[in-house]
């Protein structure tokens, strides 16, 4: 499928990021005029999916979160949240939800469950050891003549 | 200060404001419950009428409140949420444990 414009990030997995990295996202994507409710829906994905990599993948230290964002043809959105920290072993586990490592942090375990309800597809990749790469890919509503 | 915390007879309202993520989640956290514990309160009101975005840091955060009202014998109202808000707390199930209003 053709890219029809694409921007790359990177950044320490800093929680002050968590923020930047959603806000950024939200306005690479603000050219194909989405609607409101898209726009947040885009948010809340990138801020569960970066601060997996905060909170799990680089525990207890600083990595650093890879974050590409592509328009599609027909209002396709693209995003891949790449980190290179110690990985999932079992990721459908991971992937239920209320199902959590992090017990003293108050962390819901509803990270993955936010983001497909928020994205048409989530695509989970990883190896224990060898980070976790996280693919989220949601059609646009059409809107106006602005395509990309 | 992200969060505006009025207490009176036996009600605490905590008043959040601004984006609830993991990054901004431990300070209100920890705002809220340090008057939660010197007032020991029936109800602790949740208000999110200024809270411009919340991922699934928010449901951490009122699930652990609700276990500390539960621990005080009282009870939990979260109210001012957004429709978007509501979509993520009905994802934890949260409209069975707390009174959640508009």
């Amino acid at each position: 499928m053709n890219v029809c414009n694409e921007m790359k990030l990177t950044f320490f997995s800093r929680s002050a990021n968590e923020g930047f990295a959603r806000v950024a996202v939200a306005s690479f994507f603000s050219q194909m005029d989405p609607t409101l409710d898209e726009i947040t829906d885009i948010k809340t994905a990138v801020s569960e999916a970066v601060t997996n990599c905060i909170v799990h993948a680089y525990k207890d230290c600083i990595g650093k979160v890879e974050v590409v964002a592509r328009i599609l043809e027909g209002r396709k959105i693209y995003i891949r949240i790449k980190d290179h920290g110690c990985g999932i072993e079992d990721v459908a586990q991971a992937m239920e939800p209320m199902y959590t490592t992090c017990h003293n942090g108050e962390r819901a375990g509803l990270g993955f469950a936010v983001m497909q309800t928020f994205m048409d597809k989530v695509h989970v990749r990883s190896k224990a050891g060898k980070g976790v790469t996280v693919t989220l890919i949601k059609t646009l509503s059409s809107r106006g003549e602005n395509d990309a | 200060m992200p969060v505006k915390i009025e207490a009176a007879e036996d009600t605490v309202t905590a008043c959040i404001m601004g984006e609830i993520d993991h990054h901004s989640a431990k300070e209100i956290r920890e705002e809220i419950d340090s008057i939660l514990e010197s007032a020991k309160p029936a109800t602790l009101v949740m208000d999110f009428r200024d809270v411009s975005f919340m991922d699934s840091s928010g449901i951490g955060l009122i699930m652990g409140r609700y276990k500390v009202m539960q621990s005080l014998q009282g009870r939990l109202r979260v109210v001012n949420v957004s429709s978007h808000m509501k979509k993520v707390m009905r994802l934890a199930g949260l409209d069975r444990l707390a009174v959640i209003e508009n």
